[in-house]
């Protein structure tokens, strides 16, 4: 009896799972998707309204919404750099949608309705929602992939579904196929962990040191940070006397720091993400060292500051400009954008954004770009973000992408940031030797 | 000819499974219920192991990720045929559960629960550790599909029926054991290990061979779950994977072989229902929802309904029209 | 907050290499500091099994949700993605206070709800509730504080101690003492006070206790309030050290329970023995062999210490006797 009633109710599940299937994929109204409706923070404009569009009389009409798919790891391991992320690509969505809407190549005004999810720092699950936005969400283009190994496992859904995806996480292995091409429906907004290995080594030998210790978070963003700095030790006569890891989310490092403590190391190159990175910093003050520590761009948010408190000061990094903005030279041609994106991260979230969310700015108006000029056609979008993107002044950096390059931004986006009184200090690099 | 009750529902289940994918008609939810298959798979071999032998096991995703990471050793490294490669792991994933099986099994209840979960935990940091082999936290990308002479599994829809064939192999499989000497011998242990030891039933070695059945049907899952997604990180194999496959045997009942089927699929839907219409109740983010959810369902239902929800439902259901007296 | 900071010099960074023994020192006093979390966490293993039979894997919950109740009253904090803020700002001892009342709170609710309905359910299924119920912990914990690292001010401020060579901080000797105070008390509780007989009466012989007329359930909520206050205390008193995150449970729970084991389950000065044992042979290990691996140590460990008890036994048998006998 028992037997067969599971029979029945798996049967039955089954079924109710494929009415809901053929419910949704007839209708084009989000039933399931978890999305804002158009902006609630804004007082509602009802969709007759005369949008407040910079175009002369008569407005023009309303078009249907573009989709854009997103998603983020805004829990688990990987959650402080998906919270950030998801935080700002809802803003900009807001933003947009209060004012409007963008319009598209047919003269329309069209408002943004973005179908994200969160993947919980999972690959499989992001793999589920990768299928689940091409095939039910029906979704022209996808951002996201807060995680390495959610971004690496949903390439060949994209790739088989032909929609274009901008990653924001930071491995090489995300564009960069087996045979060194480019994955020709992946880009990517961060950085790669190798140019900023490079400021880093820029900065090491300005010092005259050769020996350095490396320790980094056990990965796929230390792992990947921790390759490009043997690179480019390599290639900088650079020797890494100590290599050792620590797990995500571990906060006790005596064991790795004593072991350092017994090596020749002239100074300490950490790969990690403010989580771990902060508690480290603490320990490594705590335990008397005197050689000075060398962050990667992994802690490039307040909260860093805010964990590690006064043990922070003179913590090195490689970082995009947006932390130290206002420090800029008004010549600079990111500086307007830099600041802009900081006052209205602070408006709506009350603290300073990092360049975690930075990246996702970058993938977010890429796709509003692009979708301004050519609509909601995949391969027009890719071929857009693959040619058009020249000279695209963005929050990590100003991009150009090419067939040959899905990233579109190196070593000069970044810049040596020292962490003093609490805060960042952009270093010049004819001032690398006097620092800290 | 007069059929039962169960033979139809089982015909009934199999024609549904058939047709699922063309009633269903997107890939994202084929992709869906070949998840499900392979939790199944997975589920299945542990409420053998958990529900008749009586045995705990906290690191079956252990055996899970074998399967897939020799699957995409053999195939994408050492460049074997998909197909050898798939059977192969599997027979390697079910050896090894029983070269595991002979120490461990001469453990009892928590010191059992203990080492199986340590096993986890070293199996999933040897995976991020030794990155030359198994492409460490990045991950193993390039895994070939499954080939077999000139057709290739490379669709959703292709795997889902494969997926779901082997699935119904390995339930056929275990509802034989049960209903066997085997299995017989399997509830006598479970009762009392004193009691069938006396009636001549050698204990530890149906237990090995029920774990070393678990492990096989467990590393077939990983190596189709490869095969499937092309793509595997260490993260797909931890602990929590393993608690969480503890979990789809708990709602199924432990000691079911059906309701392995409906514990998988529960503890799919109910994540994705958490993930879809909960996510809107506090900020967009559903994954603290669904842990707690899920950590409270199975308390609720290891002390109140240790046969599963429906088993335990279907009790309390007929507690209750008795005592109103019907 | 005011913590005190080494700042590198401006100059040329010297060059100080440790010495092989301060290292192995250094090894020793971290693990040492590292081990007593452990040991205090398999303490109140060991006093939850003493009195009930039943091996709690929600033990570590108790020391993370001590550790952030007093976080959270002792400083300004934001809760539920900063949708609530806390700003209590009470004194320290107090918040500390209010941490380990708040876990042992938890520890009731949690043997009410939870443990007692189940005490007639099969071993297999106490430990899997034990499980789930950890986990919900977790994810109620996860919910209020979210994944950021949170800290504690150190107990009392001031450099650290050099001892034998090696960096002991002060919170270390906290860490250290709170330890060694814990075992004792708790020995003194079981031997010497009218509800630690009690609490031994029950464990030894739960009939007999009851016709002597001792609650026994009563004296199980006691066991499970009394080593989630333990838990709670070694969360809180290892927080100015390596910070608390919502997920550091279930590890800390797992090498508490190898700790428990490695002294002989029964035996609280066996487990502090033990936690300190692990503590040292994890630095050691991590530093010395690999820190990749670092995790595992516990458990090669606990998988040497089970094949030492287990060699030369015949395997037979139900294993409750064989259990009472640390196997």
């Amino acid at each position: 009896m028992k037997n067969k009633f599971h029979i029945l109710l798996t049967g039955l599940v089954i079924a109710a799972l494929m009415v809901s299937a053929c419910g949704q994929a007839t209708t084009a109204a989000p039933t399931t998707a978890p999305t804002e409706p158009p902006p609630t923070a804004k007082p509602a404009e009802s969709p007759t309204e005369v949008p407040a569009a910079p175009t002369e009389v008569p407005a023009p009409e309303e078009g249907e919404p573009y989709r854009i798919g997103a998603f983020f790891s805004t829990t688990g391991p990987v959650s402080s750099l998906g919270q950030p992320e998801w935080g700002t690509v809802i803003m900009l969505a807001e933003g947009i949608n209060g004012d409007g809407g963008i319009m598209g190549p047919d003269g329309k005004l069209h408002k943004l309705d973005v179908r994200k999810y969160d993947d919980q720092s999972d690959a499989t699950k992001a793999v589920e929602i990768a299928k689940k936005l091409v095939e039910e969400d029906k979704v022209p283009v996808i951002i996201g992939g807060s995680g390495s190994p959610a971004s690496i496992a949903v390439i060949e859904t994209v790739t088989n579904a032909g929609v274009p995806f901008i990653s924001v996480a930071s491995s090489s292995l995300i564009v960069t196929a087996a045979d060194g091409t480019q994955n020709h429906w992946v880009f990517k907004t961060p950085q790669q962990n190798y140019p900023v290995a490079l400021v880093q080594a820029d900065w090491i030998k300005a010092h005259n040191i050769t020996k350095v210790a490396s320790l980094g978070v056990n990965n796929a963003f230390g792992a990947d940070s921790m390759a490009a700095l043997k690179r480019v030790a390599g290639e900088n006569g650079l020797e890494i006397v100590w290599e050792g890891t620590f797990e995500p989310r571990d906060t006790d490092f005596s064991a790795q720091l004593t072991a350092i403590l017994g090596t020749e190391a002239e100074a300490l190159v950490v790969h990690a993400t403010p989580g771990e990175g902060a508690p480290l910093t603490v320990q490594f003050r705590a335990m008397g060292f005197e050689i000075p520590l060398v962050h990667n761009h992994g802690i490039g948010n307040q909260a860093f500051i805010s964990t590690a408190g006064a043990d922070a000061e003179g913590v090195l990094f490689p970082i995009g400009k947006l932390l130290v903005a206002d420090q800029l030279a008004d010549s600079d041609p990111q500086k307007a954008a830099l600041l802009q994106y900081q006052e209205e991260y602070i408006a709506t979230f009350g603290s300073k954004p990092s360049t975690f969310g930075g990246h996702a700015w970058d993938a977010m108006m890429m796709v509003v770009d692009a979708l301004k000029a050519v609509g909601p056609d995949s391969a027009a979008i890719r071929d857009y973000l693959e040619t058009k993107l020249t000279n695209w002044v963005g929050i990590s950096g100003i991009f150009n992408v090419s067939a040959a390059d899905h990233t579109g931004i190196g070593k000069e986006s970044l810049v040596l940031v020292e962490i003093k009184d609490g805060g960042w200090v952009y270093v010049d690099p004819a001032d690398y030797a006097n620092v800290p | 000819m007069k059929f039962s009750f169960g033979q139809l529902a089982v015909v009934g289940l199999v024609a549904v499974i058939a047709a699922a994918p063309a009633i269903v008609g997107n890939n994202y939810q084929v992709f869906i219920l070949t998840l499900i298959g392979l939790y199944t798979m997975l589920t299945v071999g542990l409420s053998l192991v958990m529900g008749y032998a009586g045995q705990v096991s906290l690191g079956h995703a252990t055996f899970y990720g074998v399967g897939a990471y020799a699957t995409a050793l053999l195939s994408a490294r050492a460049g074997w045929p998909s197909w050898a490669a798939l059977i192969v792991a599997t027979a390697l994933t079910g050896l090894m559960g029983f070269v595991i099986g002979v120490p461990i099994f001469r453990l009892r209840g928590h010191y059992l629960a203990m080492a199986t979960l340590g096993l986890n935990v070293i199996f999933s940091l040897i995976l991020k550790n030794e990155a030359g082999i198994t492409g460490g936290p990045s991950g193993f990308t390039g895994i070939p599909p499954l080939a077999v002479g000139r057709f290739v599994f490379d669709s959703d829809v292709r795997m889902y029926y494969l997926v779901w064939t082997m699935v119904l192999g390995s339930l056929w499989l275990s509802l034989n054991i049960v209903n066997s000497r085997v299995g017989r011998a399997l509830r006598a242990i479970h009762a009392s290990e004193v009691a069938a030891e006396t009636l001549g039933v050698d204990a530890n070695a149906y237990k090995l061979r029920v774990f070393a059945l678990a492990a096989g049907f467990a590393g077939l899952a990983g190596g189709l779950y490869a095969q499937a997604v092309h793509f595997i990180s260490p993260s797909s194999f931890d602990i929590l994977v393993s608690v969480e496959l503890v979990t789809m045997t708990a709602i199924g009942g432990l000691a079911s072989v059906w309701g392995s089927v409906f514990g998988a699929a529960t503890v799919v839907f109910l994540g994705q229902f958490i993930r879809d219409k909960m996510a809107l109740v506090l900020a967009g983010a559903s994954g603290e929802q669904e842990i707690i959810v899920f950590g409270l369902l199975l308390v609720i239902i290891m002390v109140f309904l240790p046969e599963g929800l429906t088993a335990g439902g279907l009790k309390l259901i007929r507690r209750w029209r008795m005592a109103d007296g019907r | 907050m005011n913590y005190e900071v080494f700042i590198p010099h401006n100059s040329s960074f010297i060059n100080s290499t440790m010495s092989f023994t301060d290292q192995l020192a250094q090894y020793l006093i971290s693990g040492i500091t590292q081990g007593s979390i452990y040991a205090l966490i398999a303490l109140g293993f060991v006093t939850i099994y003493n009195v009930t039979g039943i091996i709690n894997f929600s033990q570590g919950e108790f020391a993370v949700i001590g550790a952030f109740i007093a976080i959270t009253a002792a400083q300004k904090v934001l809760l539920f993605q900063g949708q609530v803020t806390v700003g209590l700002e009470w004194p320290l001892p107090v918040a500390i206070l209010a941490g380990v009342a708040g876990a042992v709170l938890v520890g009731v609710l949690l043997y009410r709800l939870g443990i007692q309905p189940a005490r007639h359910a099969s071993p297999l299924s106490q430990i899997v509730a034990t499980i789930g119920a950890s986990i919900a912990l977790r994810g109620l914990v996860l919910l209020a504080w979210g994944t950021d690292p949170y800290r504690l001010p150190p107990f009392t401020a001031g450099k650290p101690l050099k001892l034998l060579g090696a960096v002991l901080t002060r919170q270390g000797v906290w860490v250290m003492g709170l330890a060694a105070v814990a075992v004792v008390g708790l020995y003194l509780f079981f031997q010497y006070t009218l509800i630690g007989k009690a609490l031994r009466a029950s464990s030894a012989n739960p009939g007999a206790a009851r016709l002597m007329g001792i609650n026994t359930r009563r004296m199980g909520l006691i066991a499970f309030a009394l080593s989630a206050g333990l838990g709670a205390l070694g969360g809180i008193v290892i927080a100015p050290v390596t910070f608390m995150t919502y997920d550091r449970g279930l590890m800390l729970a797992l090498k508490g329970f190898v700790a428990m084991i490695m002294g002989g389950l029964t035996n609280p000065f066996g487990a502090v023995v033990g936690g300190l044992t692990l503590g040292i042979v994890e630095s050691l290990a991590a530093g010395l062999i690999s820190s990749g691996y670092k995790d595992a140590f516990a458990f090669a460990v606990l998988f040497l210490v089970l094949l030492v008890r287990l060699g030369g036994l015949i395997k037979r048998g139900s294993g409750e006797a064989l259990e009472r006998a640390g196997l």
